[in-house]
């Protein structure tokens, strides 16, 4: 059982660095410095102050969209439509943002939780369809992604605004954003969500692994057919598990939409947050701690990616990086095999 | 405006827009039919249109305005058939979780692409194509009254390489050995191991069979519709594809009426200014009629469709 966690640890740590090795290689090809290269990364993420507000920036939305990745995960579903739910959340947020003037205790929250409930609906539907139905929830995910999408941009053009292609920003009540925080970090983008994003992995590791409810959400994901037999509601608890999920991206949604933007515009194509959140959620291997990390670590990728040009790399090598990491993951049985040689040989 | 006049207002987009959903939707068929999930389809058809746009671009003083496209098309699926290995090994060799390896899948063909891109021509996005395919009147066919018209004129030769590639995979997986051992590894891989079918190889072919057909649906793609490549010329298609094959219930004849069923449908939020009764008609509905109505079919609107038995599964020799 000890070495199994043990090698549950390492393949994660295995497959970041084979990532990074292989980013290391197509910089040699292509006539760059790996060591320039990385070290541009570096410094792009954590050079000053300024960059590590971004990272954290970067983070926050991460961590939430992993958590909803990773939630709907470990009750057997497959919720590729975290990007639609993100999207949805961000339009509610804004919405409720600019729509009232009210004191900061109630309109924040409100604005977090309007965020949180579209999220929640959006995730509610393929999870009634596949708890009543049996329709794949990864297909249904993936067709929402787009109603949202086109959804979103009528509203901003025709109800939020008239014809515009952004909203006005939100009002200061409804902001993330701190002076302090804002100036402190020398003016970057960092908001106080970062600590909303920590309170939800919290939330996310006590109920599934400290409450009843959150034992029958697992249960159904190891074997729906036990866990209907040991008496458990199987459908309720799919369509609670894709709600929850839908509520994490939601509020990954708010984040961009309160904090990191203030508002929301028209647009042509996907935020890849929740997309991002596929890649988060496996590296950290559905669990909360986990997903906190596998967060900070694509955070500091994509962050510190913009300064790549100074080595004159393209910042798209960070996206094979990462694509690469996800296949390491994916493949961890050729890792489990090549480690079961290995300490063979070493006997 | 006549009802012909209409017909042949609306029908010519509408096989425009559905030849690359036809073409990648149909390697849908070919992976999921052999038991392996292809999510990877949207990351197959930006292979296609990367490979096809940089060839075009590259080979046009070489090859000419006619044979250039044709070229390009053919190289881009080989390259999408090669790329598409690695799903192959991950998801038959390595036992990945398929999905998760479609997703890389997709992940890593746009940053290969843009990266590439950036490589070569120093900006996000390339030029123009310098031989993109035009459309023509199919000989003879287009002088056949009132379908000529509609059908025949005004068309592209690949639109109907696409539709008649339908028949010809219908054919290939209901009507010959090789097609009943496609579908017999993805129904029980177990019983077809039992035969003496070899069934990682079947899937390996099958899935580099898709990685073909998804290199010609993204580089037809990119040659009719889009004419360069950048970050965002592919977006959304392949998993449109996906829900073609879905929706088509895994067969290649039902793939490609949805398929065109969904070309018909985003033509009509282009062409809507110019039809009477859909002029009025808030575009954000038309943007949003086939994904509600994929979604709608699958629940149940057109009855059951059932995946491949063993889909989604590594076959593991003498596990039960």
């Amino acid at each position: 059982m000890s070495a199994n966690k043990a090698i549950n640890i390492l393949i994660p740590i295995i497959s970041v660095l084979l990532g990074l090795i292989a980013g290391a290689i197509i910089m040699l090809v292509f006539g760059y410095s790996p060591v320039e290269g990385y070290k541009a990364l570096w410094e792009g993420a954590f050079g000053d102050i300024y960059f590590i507000g971004e990272t954290v920036r970067q983070i926050t939305p991460y961590i939430l969209s992993g958590l909803a990745v990773a939630f709907a995960f470990r009750t057997g579903l497959f919720n590729i439509g975290v990007e639609g739910q993100v999207i949805v959340g961000w339009l509610a947020a804004v919405w409720i943002g600019v729509a009232f003037d009210l004191p900061m205790i109630v309109h924040l929250p409100l604005a977090i939780a309007a965020a949180a409930l579209a999220g929640a609906f959006w995730g509610f539907i393929p999870g009634l369809l596949k708890a009543k139905l049996r329709v794949h929830e990864v297909i249904v995910t993936i067709m929402l992604n787009y109603t949202a999408l086109y959804i979103a941009n009528h509203i901003i053009r025709n109800v939020i605004t008239e014809q515009k292609d952004r909203t006005e920003s939100v009002a200061k009540s409804a902001s993330l954003q701190a002076e302090w925080l804002t100036e402190w970090t020398q003016y970057s983008t960092m908001h106080m969500g970062i600590i909303l994003a920590l309170v939800a992995a919290f939330l996310m590791w006590f109920l599934l692994e400290k409450t009843t409810r959150g034992f029958e959400l697992r249960a159904v994901g190891f074997n729906q057919h036990a866990s209907n037999y040991a008496g458990m509601n199987v459908d309720r608890n799919i369509i609670l598990s894709m709600v929850i999920s839908g509520a994490f991206a939601g509020i990954a949604g708010a984040m961009e939409g309160l904090g990191t933007f203030g508002y929301m515009s028209v647009r042509s194509g996907f935020t890849n947050i929740g997309f991002d959140g596929i890649a988060v959620a496996l590296l950290g291997g559905n669990t909360a701690l986990g997903v906190v990390l596998a967060a900070g670590l694509f955070g500091s990728l994509k962050v510190g990616a913009l300064n790549m040009p100074l080595a004159g790399v393209p910042t798209e090598l960070v996206d094979i990086v990462v694509a690469l990491i996800i296949f390491f993951v994916a493949s961890s049985y050729m890792i489990r095999w090549l480690l079961s040689r290995f300490k063979k040989e070493g006997k | 405006m006549s009802l012909l006049e209409m017909l042949q207002t609306m029908i010519p987009p509408a096989l425009f827009f559905a030849a690359p959903l036809i073409f990648t939707a149909l390697g849908g068929v070919f992976s999921e039919r052999s038991g392996v999930v292809n999510i990877g389809l949207e990351g197959l058809m930006v292979m296609g249109a990367f490979v096809g746009v940089v060839f075009n671009l590259t080979f046009y003083d070489v090859f000419g305005d006619t044979w250039t496209p044709w070229i390009s098309i053919l190289v881009a699926a080989v390259i999408s058939a090669l790329f598409s290995l690695l799903h192959a090994l991950a998801s038959v060799t390595f036992r990945a979780d398929q999905v998760v390896s479609g997703v890389a899948i997709n992940f890593l063909a746009l940053g290969i692409g843009v990266f590439l891109i950036k490589q070569w021509y120093g900006k996000g996005q390339t030029d123009m194509v310098e031989a993109p395919f035009y459309t023509t009147n199919i000989p003879l066919l287009s002088k056949i009254p009132i379908i000529g018209p509609i059908f025949f004129s005004n068309t592209y030769w690949t639109t109907w390489l696409a539709i008649l590639l339908a028949i010809v995979v219908y054919l290939i997986i209901f009507k010959t050995p090789f097609g009943l051992r496609l579908r017999s590894v993805g129904e029980h891989p177990m019983a077809a191991d039992t035969l003496g079918i070899n069934v990682a190889k079947m899937r390996y072919i099958a899935v580099m069979l898709s990685g073909f057909m998804g290199g010609l649906g993204g580089s037809v793609y990119a040659l009719t519709i889009a004419l360069d490549f950048s970050h965002s010329t592919i977006s959304g298609q392949g998993f449109m594809s996906l829900a073609a094959m879905i929706f088509g219930k895994w067969h290649p004849l039902g793939a490609m009426g949805a398929a065109l069923f969904f070309g018909f449908a985003q033509s009509l939020s282009v062409i809507s200014a110019t039809i009477p009764f859909l002029q009025n008609v808030p575009q954000v509905y038309l943007l949003i009629a086939p994904y509600v109505l994929t979604i709608l079919a699958l629940a149940g609107f057109i009855g059951r469709a059932d995946a491949p038995k063993a889909l989604g599964t590594p076959y593991i020799k003498g596990s039960r």
